[in-house]
């Protein structure tokens, strides 16, 4: 074959490949992007890839939203301030993303409402909890589904009250989502507890506990009451020390998100029973279309949905449910369909409040409990965001819009 | 504080101590026989975690009782002592030759391969490994609870020290590696099978990394951050204890694992600062660690920018490129353009480098603390001064000037690995002060709201702002590295006797050099920062230090142009790898990989030998 | 007139004696070698005289002004020049520029950061090149000559700081014999010249007794002979030191010294 004949076949190849799927559709596919941190968080992230896969290849089956299927281009943020704005210029410059949603940490949920508020481009954080997402960097184009920090935190002091405990230390790491959970925890139990002090603080680096030192450190401290943030490998680390060193035997022990099966499931056996936490009882749940979701999950994953598993798979269906209300994929028009509007999900309905763009998914909350070789939540109750929500006059006065 | 407690901080500081020196001791020999800093030790000592995790289990099914855990651990540290053999056949082989920096480089590509290939052999969730039979409860010591597999652990750090010891004094293999350790050349001489010596050190230096990693699982959850969190510390303690010293590796460890035990007392909020700082304070005491030796390592300071003929097109050619790169905004769109602009300010951030590593010869590990510096100088600048961007980018340069005059005059004293790592330690200080002092700079989360002034705010006008600084600046540290200043310090290069011996001042030209340097990087992160609109601390972290060094490699170190073209290609291919393939860290530590064994010299300085060898 | 003197000079390393009341001086436009058997502490000696080492005791004076613990750069802007055993040159540079570059520290310039260096002070440096015969190699690369060339091109660096005292550790170790001699020639009618004075160490006799104008012996750190070749080749001391290599002693046949 000759040069010219191969850059032919070539050209007829590409001009082939490039008309096809456009006789296909009629209307190209609305685009949204998605961005995580899936190499560094991956234990979190991929059950939330599977989430949201999960809806939107349902949601495609149905029909898409508009008469147009939804895509989702998916990056990886890098688990970075940097790389995660970077990514998120990409999908919204080349991609053409209609909007974007996604990320874990605190830090690059708070990069990402900076850049939605200057590139003027609507994004929904789906895992970030520190508050300032919605709170002092808050603005009218970001939007949190899952219950913020002061929420949770809320949820779980208000249990402590119940306990007695007065002398608290605090176990968190040390960077913007353990430390805005520590303030809160601070500012909430001071309120609600009268008498209650924090004879104890620590705060190792994100996945650089020194588990012995610090649960000695915690102990001679010989508080009554814990409050712990640790996740992930500092969150075992920290509890095979203290429950070999005895930390959590007279204590009342708090802890964000420990009931979640990402956290929970690695623990093994080793789960500290009657610690009081939020998590997901995912194989308790009865309400019928929740238990429908995960028996779709598990039927189609072959393993039991996470709480990132739950979230993708809502985040995804209140997007589609803006969009539709929204008759568009234009920002302004998104926002005005997502303020102080209604959705109906899997956890029940949740409410998006306007004033802080907070919805009112609330938490489950109860006592960590050893069934069989693994840890599981017990005496939960599903506790409604709407309840635990900043005041509408702490909101104002702290955001800057 | 009553006495119990402090002897328990203190057993818990030397249980971190023993595990840390376990896998240091690896790290140490492999550096002391091959003169190879590996980075990739701590993915060893990661595998050795998930290996155990999932093998040790499965024994402990067979209930043959205690013996099948320590069996278990034993056989993970052997099977990473046989990927280390994997890992020293595949690559390091093909590179012993090479320039120490291009080591370093393929050990770190073996680390972004070895994350990924890890979280698809034994998956994205934390691996939880048994306990040690018999050793679940704990021991009372002073009416305090102590777990008795960390008085274990205690115990085990002296124990690999006495069986290290024995190997190295009793075996034939061991007198060849104290041999190797001491005079690499009198092991040639010898005609020992060098080879085998070799491959027999990585063994034993993954099979330590591997039953550090072991040892862990009864404490902590296999997971995918160890590799870089055990790194940076095994790092610390093979540099304090002095490079090749297993004596020096134990004594550091010892310091450390108190140091870290006690420190969370009294700043449990800067629990990151002060490993590093141990490292700056005894580098700047002993320059060779507790019991190292002075040495050039491996030789390689000759390697470097060279006097070329310069060609006639010289000018014609630098006014196409800039001409051409001017010309983009007419057919880039908005996102090309911030592409562009990010690869120029890397640009010029690896041309900055270049001043240090292919003028000077000074391995800098930690040019990201500059270009850090100059970014939050320029952030610090607009939020606490309100100065606009004109104003700040002057004050961000000023910030990493100043600081690179204070880096440069301890560094400046040292040579070789252990002026990089005095570089590295510098950096790591910087990052703890950002990411730890939260009042000023916003910690993790940085400062945000660093935009251009209006002039400039546009993709086009800010690219073209950013061409115009780079251009200025590469052209004027070209004009540098060809004025007697740039020669003097090739002079220092090429042989530190012969430049003393003509009356140059060595340490005051390098210390300029990092200055000059410094200002450079400084001037790329206050663009950077502008062209973000934020900063945080990842900018002053070991990746972005590595991110321009990779970009001066991939170029080549022995060209000027080198480190442009880099950047270039560097950030090109990350910015296509990554949203391909989930699997982008495996893809782009395999394509480091390979540039480093197809173009050792780097992409420009390749095209350049083939150029020669044509002509 | 004295150029360099040398008073009771002492150093030992973790109580080993390296040189023990060393006094010695040179005059200008003279070449004095130092020789002893290896360990005799030829280079202690050496290295204290060119500042790479500090003395524990003594004084070394240049023009009657003491350079004892001057450093290296400093001796060298007082007019000390050196080259070393094995020739430290610029490897990266061409040899005219290995030149240029001395020219330009010597005239302290060296922190220039602007105009080019490419050009600066070449033809005074293809001047010395000339002087020691390598004017036509001056745009080769340094790493491309041979081991005797690169020994003169070092020789021109040491010349571009207009030494008055060149120090030449071994300058011969390495070369062929017939090099040997052309290089020592080209030395002492450079030396002669221009008056410098020359101190060197030597192990070939060949080109100690056919070019020395005295010589030193050393011995376990101490001086036990000074004085012309002549009165060194029949010292019974010195023949003692060297027993078992009579013949290093002996008078150089064959070859003719100029």
């Amino acid at each position: 074959m000759t040069k010219a004949s191969t850059t032919r076949w070539l050209a007829l190849g590409l001009a082939l490949a490039l008309s096809f799927p456009a006789a296909q559709a009629q209307q190209a596919p609305i685009k949204i992007g998605e961005l995580n941190s899936y190499a560094r968080w991956a234990a979190f992230t991929v059950p939330y890839r599977n989430g949201w896969q999960m809806a939107l290849d349902e949601i495609n089956a149905k029909g898409g939203v508009l008469g147009r299927q939804l895509e989702i281009v998916s990056r990886d943020d890098g688990a970075t301030t940097g790389d995660a704005t970077r990514v998120a210029d990409e999908l919204v410059t080349r991609e053409g993303a209609a909007l974007l949603f996604g990320s874990f940490q605190s830090n690059v949920g708070i990069a990402m409402a900076d850049y939605a508020n200057q590139k003027k481009i609507l994004y929904i954080a789906a895992e970030p909890l520190t508050d300032a997402v919605t709170m002092a960097q808050g603005n009218r184009y970001t939007f949190r589904i899952r219950p913020s920090n002061y929420m949770q935190v809320g949820m779980l002091v208000d249990q402590a009250k119940a306990s007695g405990a007065k002398r608290w230390a605090i176990v968190a790491p040390n960077y913007e989502y353990g430390q805005s959970a520590a303030d809160v925890f601070k500012r909430l139990i001071k309120e609600r507890v009268p008498g209650a002090e924090i004879v104890a603080e620590q705060y190792p680096a994100l996945g650089k506990i020194e588990a012995g030192a610090t649960v000695s450190a915690l102990e001679q401290a010989k508080p009554d009451g814990i409050f712990n943030v640790l996740f992930g490998p500092d969150l075992t680390q920290f509890v095979r020390e203290g429950n070999t060193r005895g930390l959590f035997e007279d204590a009342t022990v708090l802890s964000l998100l420990t009931g979640e099966p990402e956290w929970l499931l690695p623990l093994k056996d080793e789960v500290p029973e009657g610690w009081t936490v939020t998590g997901y009882p995912w194989d308790e749940i009865t309400d019928p279309k929740h238990k429908a979701f995960i028996d779709a999950y598990r039927a189609k994953f072959k393993e039991t949905p996470r709480l990132g598993s739950l979230l993708g798979y809502m985040v995804v269906y209140m997007i589609r449910d803006t969009i539709e209300r929204a008759g568009s994929v234009e920002t302004e028009a998104m926002i005005k369909a997502l303020e102080d509007a209604k959705f109906d999900t899997v956890v029940g309905p949740v409410t998006m409040r306007g004033i802080d763009n907070q919805s009112t998914m609330g938490a489950w909350i109860g006592k960590l409990v050893l069934k069989g070789a693994n840890g599981g939540m017990t005496d939960w109750s599903y506790k409604d965001g709407a309840s635990f929500m900043p005041t509408e006059a702490s909101v104002k006065a702290v955001r800057k819009d | 504080m009553d006495l119990s407690f402090l002897a328990i901080q203190a057993l818990n500081g030397l249980s971190s101590a023993s595990s840390l020196f376990i896998t240091a001791c690896g790290l140490t020999l492999v550096f002391g026989v091959t003169r190879i800093v590996n980075f990739a030790h701590g993915s060893l000592y990661m595998i050795g975690a998930y290996t155990a995790a999932t093998l040790v289990p499965r024994l402990l099914e067979l209930s043959f009782g205690p013996v099948t855990f320590w069996a278990g651990i034993l056989a993970s540290a052997i099977i990473v002592g046989l990927i280390g053999i994997l890992i020293e056949v595949l690559l390091l082989r093909r590179i012993y030759g090479a320039p120490e920096l291009f080591q370093l480089l393929a050990t770190f590509g073996v680390v972004l391969v070895v994350q990924d290939l890890t979280i698809l052999i034994f998956g994205p969730e934390d691996i939880l490994g048994p306990r040690a039979p018999g050793l679940r409860a704990p021991v009372d010591i002073l009416g305090r609870r102590f777990p008795s597999y960390e008085l274990v652990l205690i115990a085990a750090g002296p124990i690999v020290l006495g069986l290290v010891w024995l190997l190295l004094r009793k075996t034939r293999f061991g007198v060849l590696v104290r041999a190797a350790t001491q005079d690499r050349e009198m092991i040639a001489a010898l005609g020992v099978n060098q080879a085998l010596l070799f491959t027999g050190t990585l063994f034993l230096g993954a099979f330590l990394a591997g039953l550090g990693g072991a040892l862990q699982i009864p404490r902590v959850s296999a997971h995918a951050g160890m590799d870089l969190s055990i790194i940076a510390e095994a790092f610390v303690v093979t540099v304090v204890g002095g490079m090749g010293s297993v004596p020096g590796a134990f004594l550091a460890a010892i310091v450390i694992g108190q140091l870290q035990a006690f420190g969370i007392l009294i700043f449990p909020k800067s629990t990151l600062v002060v490993v590093f700082l141990l490292m700056a304070v005894v580098l700047a005491v002993r320059p060779y660690g507790f019991f190292g030796r002075p040495e050039v390592i491996g030789g390689t300071h000759a390697v470097g920018i060279a006097s070329r003929e310069r060609s006639p097109f010289a000018v014609l050619a630098v006014l196409a490129v800039v001409g051409i790169l001017a010309a983009l905004p007419l057919i880039g769109d908005a996102y090309v353009l911030k592409v562009a602009t990010e690869i120029l300010i890397f640009a010029l951030f690896a041309f900055s480098l270049q001043l240090l590593i292919g003028v000077g010869g000074l391995v800098s590990f930690g040019h990201a603390a500059f270009f850090g510096l100059g970014a939050y100088g320029a952030a610090l600048a607009v939020k606490w001064l309100a100065l606009p961007m004109e104003a700040a980018l002057p004050t961000g340069l000023l910030l990493a000037a100043l600081g690179a005059a204070l880096v440069g005059a301890f560094v400046v004293r040292l040579s070789g690995i252990y002026l990089a790592m005095m570089t590295l330690a510098a950096a790591q200080i910087v990052f703890a002060v950002a990411f730890q002092w939260v009042d000023v700079t916003g910690g993790d989360n940085g400062i945000v709201g660093v935009w251009p002034s209006a002039w400039a705010s546009g993709p086009t006008a800010y690219y073209l702002f950013a061409l115009a600084l780079t251009t200025a600046v590469v052209l004027l540290l070209m004009r540098i590295i060809d004025a007697p200043f740039g020669y003097a310090l090739r002079a220092a290069r090429d042989s530190a006797a012969r430049a003393e011996a003509i009356g140059l001042n060595i340490r005051r030209h390098r210390w300029i050099a990092f200055i000059l340097s410094g200002a450079a990087a400084g001037l790329a992160g206050g663009i950077y920062a502008f062209s973000r609109g934020s900063v945080d601390p990842t900018l002053l972290g070991i990746p972005t230090s590595v991110d321009a060094l990779t970009m001066l490699l991939v170029g080549g170190i022995q060209t000027v142009t080198g480190p442009l073209v880099g950047a270039g290609v560097l950030h090109v291919l990350r910015d296509q790898i990554m949203p391909l393939t989930s699997l982008w860290r495996l893809v782009l530590g395999l394509s480091i990989i390979a540039i480093v064994l197809i173009f050792p010299r780097g992409i420009v300085g390749t095209l350049r030998a083939w150029q020669e060898e044509r002509a | 007139m004295t150029l360099l003197s040398v008073q009771h000079l002492s150093k030992s390393f973790g109580g080993v004696a390296a040189a023990r009341d060393v006094s010695f001086t040179l005059q200008r436009g003279e070449m004095l070698a130092i020789i002893g058997p290896n360990g005799a502490g030829k280079s202690t000696v050496f290295n204290m005289v060119g500042g790479q080492l500090r003395p524990d005791g003594g004084a070394v004076l240049l023009d009657g002004r003491s350079i004892t613990t001057a450093s290296p750069q400093k001796r060298f802007r007082l007019g000390v020049g050196r080259t070393f055993q094995v020739a430290q040159t610029f490897l990266s540079m061409s040899v005219a520029e290995n030149v240029q570059m001395a020219l330009v520290s010597c005239r302290r310039e060296s922190g220039a950061l602007w105009s080019s260096a490419r050009h600066r002070y070449r033809d005074e440096a293809i001047g010395l090149l000339e002087q020691v015969g390598m004017a036509d190699a001056a745009d080769a690369p340094c790493s491309a000559l041979a081991y005797g060339d690169v020994k003169r091109v070092e020789l021109a660096v040491a010349l571009a700081g207009q030494p008055k005292l060149l120090l030449m550790d071994e300058p011969t170790a390495g070369m062929a014999a017939r090099e040997r001699a052309d290089l020592m020639d080209l030395t002492a009618s450079i030396a002669d010249a221009k008056g410098i004075g020359i101190l060197f160490t030597e192990h070939d006799m060949d080109v100690v007794f056919g070019h020395a104008e005295r010589v030193i012996v050393l011995v376990r750190g101490r001086i036990i002979a000074m004085g012309s070749p002549d009165d060194i080749r029949q010292d019974p001391e010195v023949r003692r030191a060297y027993l078992g290599d009579e013949h290093a002693l002996e008078k150089p046949k064959g070859l003719n010294p100029a």
